[in-house]
Parts: structure tokens; sequence; C-alpha cells
């Protein structure tokens, strides 16, 4: 059984209690991705399973055979950030850092379902498109704590990244 | 986390023949489940994977729609047939939890989760006749300000936590199982049972039952519903009170409506007196308001829930008028 981060194939552990979250701090030294509460509230751990944002922390490791994840290690190049992590900079959306990565996984993942038109609870009309503006993107972002309360500077580099990348 | 084999299932028949005894559970994504078996309240000697078995959406021959039990609830709520035809079905889904918990979530798993009661999670500081029947049930005097008031018994006041069920209920869902003895189907309204004195008997699913799907009938009322939840915060939070409800409006009179209630029950909860007392009466406040008081007449609150009934009443008053506002 092998499991894909970043690129790399893994083998996955033999103890199924491992969640994927440990998995990758614990064994594979991978700590970009972040635990917070362990119990799916928070969304510091979230990565991409094959393009789509999941909690890592409830996800036990085993049953993702064959899956391809992303973290945050695996967006920039080299020294070159990811657009939207430059962003996260340039517009002050973090403070302490430790729902960062959380929070960009869940950014990146919001873009996609803004592209093929997934609604959310507050767009207005289930069969047209939603506009990708504030409310939207804090409705879409709730998953994703920050108790320093960085939130407003998130999503003005959201709202930067939506519209220079969609 | 206790050690517990796993074991990942081929096909349905495989699932079931793998259930030896109660210890054995299904494993969907396990959003609620890993999360109970690091607290303790869940303790599963083998679990079953069920995330690969059917996950597809299909018309059926009656002109309903199947969805297979592994579909997870973005799926369910990005569908295009379940936007346009279930529409109260996509909202609810879409206000329950995250989006990261809903790209992981099942539509079985949606069903069969936990309730949320603290003193239910509470493995070591609190006593709680779900986990441990007879204990005792430390919510009835506790911080009881998000437990339920209809269909409660004095050993248990907690609630079933879905939204997505909510609008399920409403749209008479069927609930397709199979079994060791054979595949039948439970209407999702009768699927959990109301707590009485057994509040650890959750439903009607016997050892080794699997849900494979939910049927959604064909029925025209429900491209005219709509889903209201009201919480603590804006999002991202259980339901203090939800209403799913589906009006049809004919001739300035009502022709059919459905009505459906989240946060208050031990169940999702069918409000089919109100619904009764709507049929041919003319749309607007006074007969909601009526509909609603019939709704809410068997509340039994507690110190903490008191203002449950009249939120609720309130939120299906709200809805209806929204409902027969946008029909006219």
């Amino acid at each position: 059984m092998t499991i894909t981060i970043n690129g790399q194939p893994y083998d996955l552990p033999t103890d199924a209690r491992v969640s994927l979250l440990d998995f990758m701090r614990e064994r594979l030294d991978l700590f970009g991705t972040k635990k917070g509460c362990n119990q799916g509230a928070c969304g510091a751990c979230t990565v991409l399973i094959d393009g789509e944002r999941v909690l890592a922390c409830l996800a036990l490791a085993a049953q993702y055979d064959g899956r391809s994840v992303t973290t945050i290690e695996g967006l920039a190049d080299g020294e070159d950030l990811h657009p939207l992590q430059a962003l996260f900079v340039k517009h002050d959306g973090l403070q302490c850092g430790y729902c960062t990565p959380g929070q960009i996984m869940s950014a990146i993942a919001l873009s996609n379902e803004f592209s093929r038109g997934a609604p959310s609870s507050v767009t207005t009309d289930l069969d047209v498109p939603a506009t990708p503006n504030r409310e939207e993107i804090r409705e879409r972002m709730s998953g994703n704590l920050c108790r320093c309360g960085a939130h407003n500077g998130m999503i003005e580099a959201i709202t930067s990244y939506l519209s220079e990348h969609s | 986390m206790t050690p517990f084999d796993y074991a990942r299932a081929r096909s349905e028949q495989d699932a079931v023949a793998r259930v030896k005894d109660a210890g054995t559970k299904y494993l969907g994504a396990g959003t609620n489940l890993v999360d109970l078996m690091r607290e303790g309240v869940e303790v599963p000697s083998r679990l079953v994977d069920v995330t690969r078995l059917s996950s597809r959406i299909e018309p059926t021959d009656g002109g309903g729609l199947l969805i297979g039990a592994a579909a997870s609830n973005t799926a369910v709520a990005e569908d295009a047939a379940v936007r346009a035809r279930y529409p109260a079905l996509a909202r609810a889904i879409l206000s329950g939890a995250s989006a990261q918990i809903r790209n992981m979530a099942t539509v079985g798993g949606n069903i069969l989760q936990r309730t949320r009661c603290t003193y239910f999670l509470d493995v070591e500081g609190a006593r709680c006749n779900k986990r441990q029947p007879g204990q005792g049930c430390d919510a009835l005097e506790g911080f009881n300000r998000g437990h339920g008031v209809l269909g409660v018994s004095p050993a248990c006041i907690a609630t079933h936590p879905s939204d997505m069920c909510v609008a399920l209920a409403a749209f008479d869902a069927v609930v397709h199982i199979a079994g060791a003895n054979g595949r039948r189907h439970v209407p999702l309204v009768d699927l959990h049972r109301l707590p009485g004195d057994t509040p650890h008997l959750e439903t009607v699913l016997e050892l080794g039952e699997l849900i494979t799907a939910v049927e959604l009938p064909s029925q025209t009322i429900t491209a005219r519903s709509t889903y209201r939840k009201v919480r603590d915060r804006a999002s991202y939070a259980f339901a203090l009170v939800s209403v799913a409800a589906a009006l049809e409006v004919a001739e300035g009179r009502i022709a059919d409506v459905r009505i459906a209630l989240g946060g208050v029950a031990p169940k999702p909860w069918r409000a089919r007196e109100a619904e009764a007392t709507l049929i041919g009466a003319v749309p607007g406040q006074s007969a909601f308001v009526a509909a609603a008081e019939l709704a809410l007449a068997g509340a039994r609150t507690r110190p903490g829930n008191a203002f449950k009934p009249e939120l609720a009443r309130r939120t299906i008053v709200a809805v209806l008028s929204d409902l027969a506002g946008a029909g006219q």
C-alpha cells in the first residue's frame, strides 16, 4: 500500500490507527501541515487529496492507499513562493503562522471550487456559478480558524489571488 | 486509540460478510468515528472501510435519484439534479460542517453520525445513558442549550446533528440496506429510533446491516424547497434549530407542503400534523403560525433550551413565508 505525497511515493503505515497527519509529521518529517485541535474543528491540518481539501487529522492514512496528497511543502518552486503564499505575505495574512499552511491549502482548493461553479450556503441562486465576493470567501474559509485574528488580511490575499488566477 | 483490524470492503456482499460481531463497525471517511475512537466513546475491534463502494448518483426508473452511500456530501450538494430538483438538500448539506469535512464525509456516515451532546462525548467526566445504559444523564441538569425538545425522554435529550437528514426527511427519502438476510428499504424517518428508556439503540439497523444508498422519490414539490439553519455563529456550527420545507400553491390554496425540523429532536423530525393542517389553507401568516404551533405542541424543554420551541416556530413561519413569496 502506497501513498504519493508532493510527488513522492511512500509506503503506508501498517498500523491502521495512524492518521495521515501523524504519518506525515512523525514518520516522514513533513512538519508543514500543523496539528491544531486533532478533532476536525480548526482546519490547521488541511491538505489536498487528489486536489480536494480534507482534514489530515481525521483521515486514517490506510484509507488513502493509491491517492495523491499535496501539502504546503509541495507549493513553492524552490525559493519561489506559490503566488498565494506571496500574497499572504504581502497582505499580512498571518501573525503567529500556525494556521497558515492550512489556510493556504484551503484557499487553493477554494479557488478550484469557484472555477467549477460549486455553490456555498450563502450562494443565492444554486443554478448560477457563485461570484467570489467577500461574503462567499468568508463562508468558504470558515473551516479554518485563526486565533490571532488575521482573517482580514487572508481574505484580501485570497481576493487578490482569485482576481488574478481565475 | 485501542488497536483494531482494518479491512477494505470490495463489494457490499464482502462488507456484510466481514461483520462477525458487535465489535465490527463500518468506516466511512471517519470524520465522526475516528474522533469518537480517540475519545474512547467508540472502541471497535475491527473496521470495515466502505468508502470505495458505490458513490454513484443516478436517476431511478421512477424519475427519482439514487445516491450511493459512499458519495461525498460535496458530491451530492454539487450534483446538478440535486441543485435543480431538491434544492433544500443541497442547501442543508452546504450549511453543515466545513468544506474540508463535506469533501470527506459520506452520505451513509452522515446518516449514522452520533450526537454531539458533550456529556455523551465526555467518557471520563459525565454520565450518559446512551454511552452506558442505565448510568444516568448529566445533560438533564447540565448545559443543555443545544439539546432536544421533541421526541426526547427522561433518559436522553440528545439531538441528531445532521442537516442533510432533515432535508431527506422532508423529501420522503428511502434508505437502501443490505444485510446477511438480504436487502430491504426503510423510510429515512423510520431509520432512527426515539430514545425512550433505551437511548443506546439509535436505529432499526440489525447487526451487520449496511446502508448502501439513499433514494429520493420523484415529487414535483421538492423543486420548490429550501433549508434554513439557525445557529450561534454564521458558519461552521451545529443547528440550534433548522427547517427544511417545500410548498406548492395552486389557485390560492396550499396544495402540498413538507416540513421537517433539525436541531430539536433525537432524529430527523417530520412535522406531519403541521403539514396536514396546511393542506387547502390560504398561504399566509395565520395559517403558518397555526401550523408552527402544531409542530411544536409536544415540546418538552429544559432550562437551557426553553427558547427552542419559539425559535423553531418562528423559523417555520419564516421559511414558509419565503417559499410562499417566491411562488407568487
